[in-house]
């Protein structure tokens, strides 16, 4: 295995810029750990290898012009399959778009080819980003690089993994309920859900078009940090896109620091179907921040129980109108014949998969003409409760935090047709989508019963992502010096 | 109130899946399952409470209406199953009655 793998991409990028490596050898370094490892980890849905040596090359000869470089020079970066870009099939994780090519490049993707990064393939998913596990994906489950047998979450499930086995430093993920922050949890690596409008959503295959947000994967804070930065920013093409300034979120991951820092952990989200693993690491973490110097104190937020079956309304609603588009007329799958109605409901049949079709009809009740005060129009008033809650509890502390997800990783199968198991594990990620501000997953950890990762999860207001990095680099960095090593050095999921 | 297995049907139809008599059979309940469950936003006390739709607050937004390049007819029909006349080809529309 090739040292190049293990160094992170703030390594990577500053070696690529001083000559020290070639953006090729480090693209080559991670596909031939693609190769070597993902027969069994099956983060990817699509290895772009040539496509990703030319992105390279281009890099390299940029440096030997003497041009100036990208923050992400060289380091490959592996993308959610719902990000279009141009060059590489975009499915989703879904039949339906089995081998779509996109005529157009997302912003957040075009952003990070600007910024000298290499687009390395395209990583699996649960279908549309519905799921916590991949296993709703059309294409097969991915696998959890601390145990094969185990989920790596979802629906991002894909890029952790990938950054987990050290495919790819940095990943891209979308959040639409918790997407990268649970499995960012359960695979031991960082995520983040940067506040709803900081990224663009341009080019971003829509699920609930008020909640997803893009946001980066990697195996340390800064490197997280640093993904953030180069993918963010105002974007004229998304009307949805907040025209402010980039939080200064590298500043801040190079400067973790909690002392004086009011962090108030949420009450709800402890007790019943918490795995005393997960508590007992979430409770080392405040004490470790305590020790920091953070004042920490409970804060109540009383609508959060009422966040879960806000969403399954909210989003399900969202997605019957989205997936609208899906029609087998102008691209994508077509099958069936007859009338075009016949041959859309064929087409749909036959290219969604069970969960799309549970939120496609849960989604259509929900807005159905007699149910809709009862249900879309209760689940929006609670969701200004939810935002409510949180501006209370904001003009307490400075950051909440809880758990990102109740449990370490489960068995593939064990959720996979019972839906209601399987939303639990969105908990308690769903309240910062629901209020649209900014929250990270951290590694603090693994669970003493099962040996599996933990995360910390810290939420902080709209545009204040760079309190996330301060008190996540600050946790990463007692950690590691109490571990004596990163905690995914004793991942020891896969065998080579 | 429980969802009948008539209404899933029904919802089928609306949102335009052809599915299957075992996927009706296997979906019904786990429909009913889920509504009871997220029916508990009922117990809400939200009386004058606003909806909220987004968390921006973000209202109309406008650009300037400036001619920008955009997809040629050939990269906007590459992904379709029908291609006729530089146009989508689709199934017939309107059914004699």
């Amino acid at each position: 295995m090739s040292e190049l793998i293990k160094k992170t991409a703030a390594e990577l990028a500053a070696a690529v810029t001083a000559g020290e490596a070639s953006a090729v050898e480090v693209t080559q370094a991670h596909l031939d750990q693609i190769a070597a490892v993902d027969g069994q980890v099956r983060a990817f849905l699509h290895v772009a290898a040539d496509d990703a040596l030319a992105q390279a090359r281009a890099v390299d000869r940029k440096r030997a012009a003497g041009e100036p470089l990208g923050a992400l020079a060289g380091v490959p970066v592996a993308v959610k399959d719902l990000f279009t870009t141009v060059g590489m099939p975009t499915t989703c994780g879904s039949k339906i778009l089995q081998g779509w090519r996109p005529p157009y490049e997302s912003t957040v993707t075009g952003r990070l080819r600007d910024a000298g990064a290499v687009l390395i393939g395209k990583t699996n998913m649960d279908e549309f980003a519905m799921g916590s596990s991949t296993e709703n994906s059309g294409f097969g489950p991915s696998r959890n690089p601390w145990n094969l047998a185990k989920v790596p979450g979802g629906s991002s499930g894909g890029s952790a993994a990938a950054v987990a086995a050290f495919e790819a430093p940095l990943a891209l993920g979308t959040d639409t309920g918790g997407s990268i922050r649970q499995p960012a949890s359960v695979c031991g690596v960082v995520g983040t859900k940067p506040t709803y409008g900081g990224n663009s959503r341009y080019g971003v295959v829509a699920f609930a078009s008020s909640l997803d947000t893009p946001g980066p994967f990697g195996r340390t804070v800064l490197d997280a940090a640093l993904l953030h930065e180069a993918m963010s920013g105002h974007d004229p093409m998304d009307s949805t896109s907040v025209d402010a300034p980039v939080p200064p979120v590298v500043e801040a991951a190079r400067h973790g620091d909690v002392a004086g820092l009011r962090i108030g952990i949420v009450s709800e989200f402890s007790g019943d179907g918490y795995q005393p693993g997960v508590m007992t690491r979430f409770t080392e973490a405040v004490e470790l921040l305590e020790s920091l110097g953070a004042k920490v104190t409970e804060v109540s937020c009383p609508h959060f129980k009422y966040a879960l079956p806000a969403y399954y309304l909210i989003a399900p609603s969202e997605v019957s109108s989205n997936l609208a588009r899906f029609d087998g007329m102008r691209y994508g799958l077509r099958t069936g014949s007859g009338s075009a109605e016949e041959v859309m409901a064929a087409t749909r049949e036959a290219g969604f998969g069970a969960e799309a079709k549970r939120r496609i009809m849960l989604g259509t009740y929900a807005l159905s003409s007699g149910y809709y005060d009862a249900y879309y129009g209760k689940a929006q008033q609670v969701r200004t409760l939810i935002i409510r809650d949180f501006d209370a509890a904001f003009a307490q502390v400075d950051v909440l935090i809880s758990p990102p997800t109740p449990t370490t990783a489960f068995d593939i199968g064990e959720r996979a047709d019972n839906p209601m198991a399987m939303y639990l594990a969105d908990l308690c990620t769903i309240p910062s989508n629901l209020a649209g501000n900014a929250a990270i997953s951290v590694p603090i950890g693994l669970a003493p019963e099962d040996g599996l990762p933990v995360g910390l999860q810290v939420m902080a207001p709209p545009l204040a992502d760079d309190r996330l990095y301060r008190v996540a680099a600050a946790v990463e960095t007692a950690f590691t010096e109490r571990w004596g090593h990163p905690l995914l050095a004793e991942a020891k999921g896969i065998s080579r | 109130m429980p969802i009948t297995r008539d209404e899933v049907a029904h919802l089928a139809r609306l949102s335009r899946l052809a599915l299957s008599d075992e996927e009706l059979d296997h979906l019904a309940p786990q429909l009913d399952q889920i509504i009871s469950a997220v029916a508990q936003v009922q117990e809400v006390a939200a009386d004058g409470i606003p909806p909220t739709t987004h968390a921006t607050g973000l209202v109309n937004v406008f650009r300037s209406d400036e001619p920008v390049p955009c997809l040629t007819p050939e990269q906007a029909l590459s992904g379709a199953p029908a291609v006729e006349l530089q146009r989508f080809k689709v199934p017939r529309i309107l059914v004699e009655e």
